[in-house]
């Protein structure tokens, strides 16, 4: 269960360690395994050898009852080294009584191979069992010799059994040799490979284990913060990667879209409350004002009396204004825009640009009159122009830019002024929002309610160190 | 002109001298020094081929003429070249010696421990600490050097037949080694269980290879016969049988001589004497007697 939680860095590494052991035990054993019935089958033949070398000799000696030259050629059938000399040869005659051995001191001549234990005993059975003419390998299960029965033929008949026996214990020696050489080749095998097989396990779940970490972060941090070099590619990693890569393209542009209709709506009621309060302060208002007109008209004022109307009638137009200003009315009585009405903004601008000696391109596309009302449309790119002007030092950059792009009017606005913070960026087409001392704080407002009415949009964007303010207005048709 | 001619005349006659000594010395050669062929048998430890060749140039030296060994595998092959002639000598054991007069007759006896005698001896390997008799060693595997060989095979036959024991239903098997050297190799490896050795070689191995002797025990040793001796041929001129026994004899005289002798653990040789062998010939009437 610890495992189950255990990170991937460290899982998949040893995982693979994990196999390449596996493996290198299973090879080993196998080598081993393999090495071993090698070694078994070659004393096999290394016995059928020496027997083959002994029946060119030994049956003569037997037909001849020559035990002395029988003893002379087992004995130099002995060779020099340790398993040699633990080797077992035992000449049995034809009633399987021992002719004459290597070891007479174990078996004396004459003795029969059932008086020297149980093992033996098992042998001769098994030997007087099977008469044969070929030689073959007699290995007993609890015997501590494995032997070679060889028949002694003369003429096509077995005049006497020769049993080369090379005791189990033999192969103890030869069989942990074998295991040691394998195990240190299989160590050295596994000392190269395990660092590399960590080194790819580890290089194998890096990505993964990255875009765990990031997708970790997803919902912990702003979106913003959350950049991952992930390594895109056709496999499975890459391809998550990739996804991984277009989700968070996605989350951005949902909550881009989410911020967007909050500040919309969140316009939206700005504007029917200030069209409301508007609406109920205009009727009160018109009413004091005919009041007042009615009394200068009728009445007798005296100087006091007349110097405090005309206050109120000050105070009172200025409520009027700050109110209509506030409720932006699309006017119809307009005409079309022409390419003219964009060059008169221009002039416009050309004393507050001339004594700030700011660099103003002028860019305009329009080479005919479109379906749009010029008034409203010339109060966006004036208060726009404004405002840019503004926001730029001294001799610093504006550029306005219009054009027509398909069904669409576009007005691009450009000043090499600071940014804009984050704080006034939520709240940049609220009404009293102020950017310098000099302004209503209705600018924007006024121009946010003059594009949403002519079903266009605005946006703010940083671009090389540039404000820009775009705007999109859709063409009417002629009629 | 005289001068000349008299010096070509000198020359003439030192070369016809030349000629004729060279002939006359041939002439020696061919009559004289045909070479002497001696055989040898297991009588004593005839595997120390560079001892023989030693022991050759020797006696060739002493001779003045070629000598040469001849070895083969039985006392018998050896004994019947002797017989035919076609050896001049031969190292025989006693028992043959008896047997094949008059055709042979004695050159020299060996001198060991400074006595032309020597015993046989019954070995068993040392492991067996029981057997103190020959009767001990009833129904087991027994060695014998060879047939003809009187310390080897005689004496316990014999030796069983005074007993009034048939030998040859006695043992539970027996086999030859053909030299007494491998009967006490037989009998130290286990092959049999006691074996019959010439008391001389198993002395002399005793010091040569005590690692060998000492894996087998001495049981019994019998009574003295005399040694085996250097028989010739009854067709060797008595001029050459007197020189070939001289050589021997006088062995024990020189330095190389004893430095041989030493080697064969021997102390020198006596022209010896036919009645030496009259303990094999009672051996020999007894057992065939018992073979009858």
């Amino acid at each position: 269960m610890i495992l189950g939680n255990l990170s991937y860095r460290y899982k998949v590494p040893m995982m693979l360690s994990a196999t390449i052991l596996l493996t290198g035990i299973v090879v080993s054993i196998a080598l081993t395994w393999r090495t071993f019935a090698d070694l078994r089958a070659d004393l096999f033949r290394n016995a059928v050898e020496v027997g083959s070398v002994l029946s060119n000799t030994l049956p003569a000696a037997l037909k001849h009852d020559d035990l002395w030259l029988a003893y002379q050629i087992i004995g130099a059938a002995k060779v020099d080294g340790e398993s040699e000399s633990e080797r077992l040869l035992i000449v049995l005659d034809d009633e399987y009584r021992v002719y004459v051995s290597n070891r007479p001191d174990l078996f004396p001549v004459m003795s029969e191979l059932r008086t020297q234990g149980e093992q033996l005993a098992k042998v001769e059975r098994e030997v007087k069992r099977r008469p044969t003419l070929t030689p073959y390998s007699l290995e007993l299960p609890d015997s501590d010799h494995i032997f070679t029965v060889i028949p002694m033929i003369d003429d096509g008949i077995a005049i006497g059994t020769l049993l080369i026996g090379y005791p189990r214990s033999l192969f103890l020696p030869r069989f942990l040799g074998i295991v040691r050489r394998v195990a240190y080749s299989s160590l050295i095998v596994l000392a190269v490979l395990l660092p590399i097989g960590w080194y790819l396990g580890n290089r194998a779940v890096k990505p993964l284990s990255q875009l765990a970490h990031c997708l970790g972060r997803v919902g912990s941090a702003p979106l913003e913060a959350v950049d991952c070099q992930l390594e895109e590619g056709r496999d499975e990693i890459g391809q998550l990667g990739v996804s991984f890569r277009q989700m968070l393209l996605e989350l951005r542009e949902k909550e881009q879209l989410e911020q967007e209709m909050v500040a919309s709506e969140r316009l939206a009621a700005i504007g029917r409350l200030a069209a409301g309060v508007a609406h109920e302060i205009n009727n009160p208002l018109g009413g004091m004002l005919n009041a007042i007109n009615t009394y200068r008209r009728h009445g007798v004022p005296d100087e006091l009396a007349g110097r405090t109307l005309s206050l109120i009638e000050r105070g009172l137009n200025q409520i009027g204004d700050t109110v209509s200003a506030l409720l932006v009315e699309a006017r119809s009585e307009s005409h079309r825009l022409t390419p003219q009405d964009i060059d008169d903004v221009y002039m416009l601008l050309q004393p507050d640009v001339q004594r700030r000696s700011i660099r103003l391109g002028w860019e305009n596309c329009l080479d005919t009159t479109v379906g749009l009302p010029s008034t409203q449309v010339r109060q966006v790119l004036i208060n726009l122009a404004l405002n840019a002007v503004q926001a730029t030092t001294d001799r610093g950059d504006v550029s306005c830019r219009v054009e027509t792009s398909g069904r669409l009017l576009r007005i691009a606005v450009a000043n090499s002024g600071d940014e804009i913070g984050p704080e006034q960026m939520q709240r940049l087409f609220e009404p009293f929002t102020h950017f310098n001392e000099e302004g209503s704080g209705l600018g924007l407002w006024v121009t946010y309610q003059i594009v949403k009415q002519l079903d266009g949009r605005i946006d703010v964007a940083r671009r090389e160190g540039r404000t820009v303010f775009s705007v999109d207005l859709p063409l009417r048709t002629a009629a | 002109m005289t001068r000349p001619r008299a010096a070509w005349y000198r020359a003439l006659f030192r070369l016809l001298l030349a000629a004729m000594l060279l002939s006359l010395s041939q002439a020696q050669a061919g009559g004289e020094g045909k070479g002497f062929k001696v055989g040898l048998t297991a009588v004593f430890l005839d595997n120390q081929t560079s001892f023989i060749r030693q022991w050759e140039k020797y006696l060739a030296r002493r001779l003045g003429e070629p000598f040469e060994f001849v070895q083969r595998q039985s006392y018998r092959e050896i004994t019947q070249m002797l017989a035919k002639g076609q050896l001049d000598a031969a190292w025989i054991c006693g028992f043959p010696y008896v047997r094949y007069r008059p055709r042979i007759r004695l050159l020299a006896v060996p001198l060991y421990h400074g006595e032309p005698l020597y015993q046989s001896y019954l070995i068993v390997p040392a492991s067996d600490h029981v057997t103190r008799d020959i009767e001990d060693l009833r129904g087991r595997v027994f060695a014998y050097s060879d047939p003809d060989s009187n310390s080897g095979f005689l004496v316990p036959q014999v030796e069983l037949l005074r007993r009034g024991i048939e030998p040859a239903r006695f043992f539970g098997k027996t086999f030859f080694t053909w030299s007494h050297r491998d009967v006490v190799v037989a009998v130290a490896d286990g092959v049999a269980q006691g074996g019959a050795v010439d008391g001389y070689v198993w002395d002399t191995l005793s010091q040569t290879h005590p690692q060998l002797t000492n894996r087998t025990r001495v049981v019994a040793r019998s009574r003295r016969y005399g040694f085996p001796p250097f028989a010739a041929s009854a067709t060797l001129d008595q001029r050459r049988f007197e020189r070939l026994q001289q050589v021997l004899l006088g062995m024990s005289d020189d330095a190389e001589g004893r430095r041989l002798l030493q080697k064969l653990n021997l102390d020198g040789f006596t022209s010896g004497d036919d009645s030496l062998f009259d303990g094999i010939r009672e051996e020999v009437a007894l057992f065939e007697r018992g073979k009858r």
